[in-house]
């Protein structure tokens, strides 16, 4: 795994020095709030709802053990004892103290983390394949490449004050396990010929306005990596709006000026800039690929597994739904469920990261990822070690057999954090939960994801689920919209509406209704409900979910 | 009245007064720094900032170095001392304030960003 060089160590410590001033200068009025606000910004700190919000960046989703405590650690001496884990592989905590916040960006450069650029008009956080390094089907581990990407976007001169929001994911195989193509840009390691190079997607983005990511260059090559994405930033800093927010992510200036437009604007910049990369990212590339090696695997019997999984079902259970394909034989990659029924998803208290972290030394080579999908991984894991581990987990709630199910559900905070939300997204997310679970039908369900967003900015990525949850405000009155058909993998998808809104009151019940739907039409247990959902349309699911309008029709006719 | 800050701190004259107006040549935030003009070889390009929080004039500043501008270079209106640093590092010699602005941002504040060339990324990762 990536450890910092004395650059960065350098870089990280002046920079924090220096937002130590500012929350001064801000206080002795040298800085106005105007002026002030995109510099807390930049270093991740937002003001919510009731109080200062810190989103520390958790880059490529990558921790080591020493980070996940460290984490634990400002939970407990800074926050209330917890932390949120997010759709972009941040960290939030809800309740620091603004005088704090320089001491905890100090904490965590000592072990070599930051919340630099998690927020603000900047080039955010860069995220990867939670599976990276791990899964039996990439062409190579994204992560030297997300780190590259990391080290370039940090403190980029030219792109501080931005016309809004800038992300990039990076994947490094065809299965898009970091919804690239929901990214202002998208990257994908590939080969061609022999050669590596990149697939780059540009233009993708929730929020109000849901666009999927187009090609810009269906293969990069290799070396060309930082000019190209410095062409595509630079050419959208003169070209992007400022007159009006929401038109002002680049999805909207690609849209509005045609890619092929942005495209050649963007080649000609390219062509002024990649002289000016003389190669030595390339080595730094390199490097940083040395820092990223596999880990030495064991060659071991797992007639342990083989055995816990015959003799006791609730591990039989959880195997089943959170353990992934390695590419290496008697592995698994480990997902650790943060949505136990009824809690709030991504949240964990310090004392669960603790025994993730230590789990993750004993178990995990101390690699410990942690998804969009707001859960945790342990991606390496010997399979004689997951009885242990599952074990382990139980003790603190943390070995919900519920991966890829309807209760894991990605929520964004809502109205119970957000300043900017329009409605409540975690008591709902909690409601459905409990349902299902309670009906006992979620393995029954199978593959399902809802997402909820508590406003149109989408942040719970609600376009991209198979079943999007959307709430808004109607007078006064929290309305959730539904959305079907979504998806957010390599064949992403933006869901359809399915007509009016549902209340608070009705929305669980709303959602129980198309289930039930699913299962009365599915060919068989294998259909799943995207399956089902593509091939039938929304019709019989609009009916369950409408009864009335539809016998309404029926009479008319 | 105005204060030009260099990497020595607040300048006590601006050696560009005395600079006739074919000399010097004024950018709005919204130019589109690919199609300027650059034949009639200025001694100063001023860049306008309208807010601390319009990033343009960055961009504008590098392509303009990329084309070739080798003149002066300077960042002018709502450049706050935060963002001293990053107008160095993207081409621009110096920044042209309000003394409203920089009675409130004193000269020790943009002198603890004087040393642009420390701690940066990106001359890290272009030359060799």
């Amino acid at each position: 795994m990536y450890k910092y060089s004395e650059f960065d160590t350098a870089f990280l410590a002046e920079r924090n020095a220096q937002f130590r001033a500012q929350v001064e200068r801000r206080i002795d009025g040298s800085l106005t709030e105007d002026e002030f606000k995109p510099l807390r910004l930049m270093n991740g700190l937002y003001l919510q709802l009731h109080a200062y919000m810190l989103r520390v960046a958790i880059p490529y989703g990558t921790l080591r053990s020493a980070q996940m405590r460290q984490l634990a650690m400002i939970a407990e001496k800074w926050d209330k004892g917890y932390g949120h884990f997010t759709t972009r592989q941040n960290i939030q905590y809800n309740w620091p103290k603004l005088r704090d916040v320089p001491d905890i960006l100090d904490a965590l450069g000592e072990v070599e983390m930051h919340a630099i650029q998690t927020s603000g008009n900047t080039i955010r956080n860069v995220t990867a394949d939670h599976f990276a390094g791990a899964a039996a089907d990439e062409v190579d581990d994204p992560r030297p490449v997300a780190e590259l990407l990391r080290q370039w976007s940090t403190d980029h001169p030219e792109f501080q004050f931005l016309p809004r929001k800038f992300k990039f994911a990076v994947i490094g195989s065809e299965a898009d396990r970091a919804v690239i193509r929901a990214h202002d840009i998208g990257v994908q390691l590939v080969e061609q010929d022999g050669k590596r190079g990149y697939r780059i997607l540009v233009g993708g983005g929730l929020g109000r306005t849901p666009m999927i990511g187009k090609v810009i260059r269906d293969f990069l090559p290799e070396e060309d990596l930082l000019p190209y994405a410095e062409a595509i930033v630079s050419t959208y800093n003169i070209l992007g709006r400022r007159d009006n927010k929401y038109k002002a992510r680049i999805k909207i200036t690609v849209h509005e000026n045609g890619i092929d437009t942005y495209k050649e604007l963007t080649e000609a910049r390219f062509a002024e800039l990649k002289p000016q990369f003389e190669g030595v990212d390339q080595e730094m590339l390199s490097s940083i690929r040395a820092q990223f090696a596999a880990p030495a695997f064991r060659n071991a019997p797992t007639d342990d597994f083989d055995a816990a999984y015959k003799a006791d079902p609730v591990f039989r259970a959880w195997a089943d739904t959170n353990l992934a394909a390695h590419k290496v034989e008697g592995y698994a990659i480990v997902s650790i469920s943060l949505k136990k029924h009824g809690e709030t998803p991504g949240d964990a208290t310090a004392e669960q990261m603790r025994l993730i972290a230590d789990l993750g030394e004993q178990y995990s080579h101390d690699d410990i990822r942690i998804s969009h999908e707001q859960n945790v991984i342990l991606p390496h894991v010997h399979k004689s070690d997951l009885p242990a581990l599952h074990a382990a987990l139980k003790t603190l709630g943390l070995a919900t057999a519920n991966i890829g199910l309807i209760s894991d559900i990605i929520a964004c905070p809502g109205m119970d954090y957000c300043a900017l939300a329009t409605a409540r997204s975690i008591p709902v997310a909690q409601e459905i939960a409990q349902r299902f679970d309670a009906l006992k039908m979620e393995h029954d369900i199978g593959p399902l994801k809802i997402k909820i967003s508590g406003c149109i900015n989408a942040c719970g990525h609600h376009h991209v689920g198979h079943i999007g949850i959307l709430g808004l405000d109607r007078a006064g009155v929290e309305n959730y919209q539904i959305t079907l058909g979504g998806d957010g993998t390599e064949e992403a998808t933006i869901g359809q509406r399915t007509g009016p809104g549902f209340s608070y009151e009705e929305i669980t019940d709303a959602i129980e209704r198309i289930i039930r739907a699913y299962l009365e039409h599915r060919t068989d247990a294998q259909e799943t409900f995207l399956e089902a959902y593509r091939r039938l349309g929304a019709d019989p699911f609009k009916a369950a979910l409408y009864p009335d309008k539809a016998e309404g029709k029926a009479n008319a006719a | 009245m105005s204060v030009i800050v260099t990497d020595a701190g607040f300048a006590t004259t601006d050696w560009a007064a005395d600079l006739g107006a074919q000399d010097v040549l004024t950018l709005a935030s919204d130019t589109n720094p690919h199609t300027v003009d650059l034949s009639a070889a200025p001694k100063l390009v001023r860049v306008e900032f309208p807010s601390s929080a319009d990033g343009r004039g960055f961009t504008i500043a590098r392509v303009l170095r990329d084309h070739g501008y080798t003149g002066k270079l300077r960042a002018t209106g709502h450049v706050i001392a935060d963002q001293y640093a990053m107008a160095r590092r993207c081409g621009f010699d110096d920044v042209e304030i309000s003394d409203d602005l920089a009675a409130r941002q004193p000269e020790d504040q943009w002198k603890f960003r004087s040393d642009w060339r420390q701690n940066d990324y990106q001359s890290r990762l272009r030359r060799a």
